[in-house]
């Protein structure tokens, strides 16, 4: 985007689409994977009581404030070709970025399912539990009671994984036209002096995760109970 | 709650293909190169015709000559192009690089407030100005991320008999740890001096109240080399086609293109694989 002065002009690129689509891409994935893992992972911690338990709970508060940079470059040695995954030939693609993001939003779905679904437990558990559910069975029939708290557990891991830039920056390498996102590309185009065009890049990304956002909860207000 | 899954894997088959596809293009380098070389346009500028011609894509990493450098060692790429001779030559002393070649030069300058608090507009002598930076402590931005251009003025401060982290650290010789764009900013906001290559301040967009201080200077000579790895310790990399883009470079046809660069009529890099400067 070297002689691109405004965000209006970038929108007549290919360029603009194809970052915004990996932007998505990327950050969808990576909170759908978290969405998979973290949200029974969040429930089970509440349902079930195990020794390690208060560990595993207090272990995923406080990763909430995992710092993206120290996760890229973990991964950074873990993927290079020196490290022990460099046979995956992983550094530098966009799948690299996928697991780093899906790494940083894990703890922020089970923190924030588990917490939620403490109190649902606390209040239904028994009720549950007389109507002859097993334990198992309880977990999803508790993601489905606090779906409007659950969803808030993945769009908070969405709204990391969108917006964040260190990690994806070290293992994806900011590569145009393949690993270049939205966030690498406002870092770039600051870093070229082109503000106005920086600027523009993230109004559309706030734009686009607020749309996310506002999709999600109306899906979620109008599904039936 | 189902209904969310739906609208979640839809999306997903919807759109990984587009992300995963690209994983395993054809014929496709890693360029480990500098921030001037890309910052600049330069690459994006010449690549496609490259690319047509010999119908091998190349990714672009866009690093200080040190990390690009590092990278390599670490078996992450397959070509380098800095430009930091003394960083290249402990490369290539290692064994990591061979068939070094300059494919183009420019030159780096002194940029500054149009205010010139140490009074060194229109000078043609790198150190007899950081000297007098140093005289009136007037702000000065480092990279100090072992970029090539970081290198060259640490060189610089050495060769004019100064330490500047000792004599302003935290003062007015400020190290930001950024690239040569962030530098840039950073001296525009302050407002401060800063070394910059010619290639990134040319096409730079917000200069602010910077200008063109020092140049001129034959300390400030600026050489860009492509070096290629050596098949001993990075067998595994896709040596054949870093070599195919490295000779394309230095052919006539690279050398053309890299001349044809320009921005706002002005010629970014010389071409010089013919004679290097």
């Amino acid at each position: 985007m070297t002689d691109i002065p405004t965000i209006w002009d970038a929108f007549a690129t290919a360029e603009l689409w194809q970052i915004i689509t990996l932007s998505l891409s990327v950050s969808l994935s990576a909170a759908a994977i978290a969405a998979a893992l973290g949200l029974p992972l969040g429930v089970a911690l509440a349902v079930w009581r195990f020794p390690g338990r208060r560990v595993a709970i207090v272990t995923a508060n406080s990763l909430l404030g995992l710092p993206p940079v120290v996760i890229g470059l973990v991964l950074y040695l873990l993927l290079s070709h020196e490290g022990p995954f460099g046979w995956l030939g992983l550094l530098f693609t966009p799948t690299a970025m996928v697991i780093a993001q899906a790494v940083l939003a894990l703890p922020i779905v089970t923190a924030l399912a588990h917490r939620a679904a403490e109190d649902l437990w606390a209040e239904y558990g028994d009720a549950l539990l007389v109507f002859g559910a097993s334990k198992s069975r309880a977990v999803p029939v508790l993601i489905d009671m606090g779906r409007v708290a659950m969803l808030t557990a993945v769009l908070a891991g969405f709204g990391r994984t969108i917006s964040e830039v260190g990690a994806i920056l070290i293992v994806g390498g900011n590569i145009a036209g393949y690993t270049r996102t939205m966030t690498t590309a406002v870092a770039l185009e600051t870093s070229k002096g082109n503000l106005p065009l920086a600027l523009g890049l993230g109004v559309v990304l706030i734009g686009i995760s607020t749309l996310i956002s506002a999709t999600a909860f109306a899906l979620i207000g109008r599904s039936p109970r | 709650m189902r209904i969310i899954w739906r609208a979640l894997a839809v999306l997903l088959v919807a759109l990984a293909p587009a992300a995963y596809a690209a994983d395993a293009p054809p014929q496709t380098i890693v360029l480990a190169s500098t921030t001037s070389v890309d910052n600049s346009g330069l690459l994006q500028a010449i690549l496609p015709g490259f690319t047509k011609a010999t119908n091998i894509s190349v990714k672009v990493l866009a690093q200080g000559t040190g990390q690009a450098l590092d990278t390599a060692r670490r078996d992450d790429a397959d070509l380098v192009l800095v430009h930091d001779p003394e960083a290249e030559a402990k490369f290539i002393g290692e064994g990591h690089g061979i068939n070094q070649r300059q494919i183009a030069w420019n030159d780096f300058i002194i940029v500054g407030p149009k205010g010139d608090p140490a009074h060194i507009a229109g000078g043609h002598d790198a150190l007899a100005a950081l000297k007098a930076i140093a005289a009136t402590k007037a702000a000065f931005v480092s990279r100090g991320d072992r970029s090539g251009t970081n290198a060259l003025e640490l060189r610089l401060w050495k060769a004019a008999d100064i330490d500047p982290k000792a004599a302003g650290g935290g003062t007015w010789y400020r190290d930001i740890g950024g690239g040569m764009g962030q530098a840039l900013n950073a001296a525009a906001a302050m407002p401060a001096y800063t070394l910059s290559d010619r290639g990134t301040w040319l096409s730079f967009k917000n200069k602010g109240p910077l200008v063109v201080s020092i140049e001129g200077d034959p300390h400030l000579i600026n050489r860009y080399d492509v070096i290629e790895l050596n098949p001993q310790k990075h067998g595994n990399r896709k040596l054949a086609a870093a070599k195919a883009f490295a000779d394309w470079l230095v052919s006539p046809a690279g050398q053309a293109a890299i001349g044809a660069y320009k921005v706002g009529g002005e010629e970014l890099f010389n071409p010089s694989a013919e004679h290097p400067k």
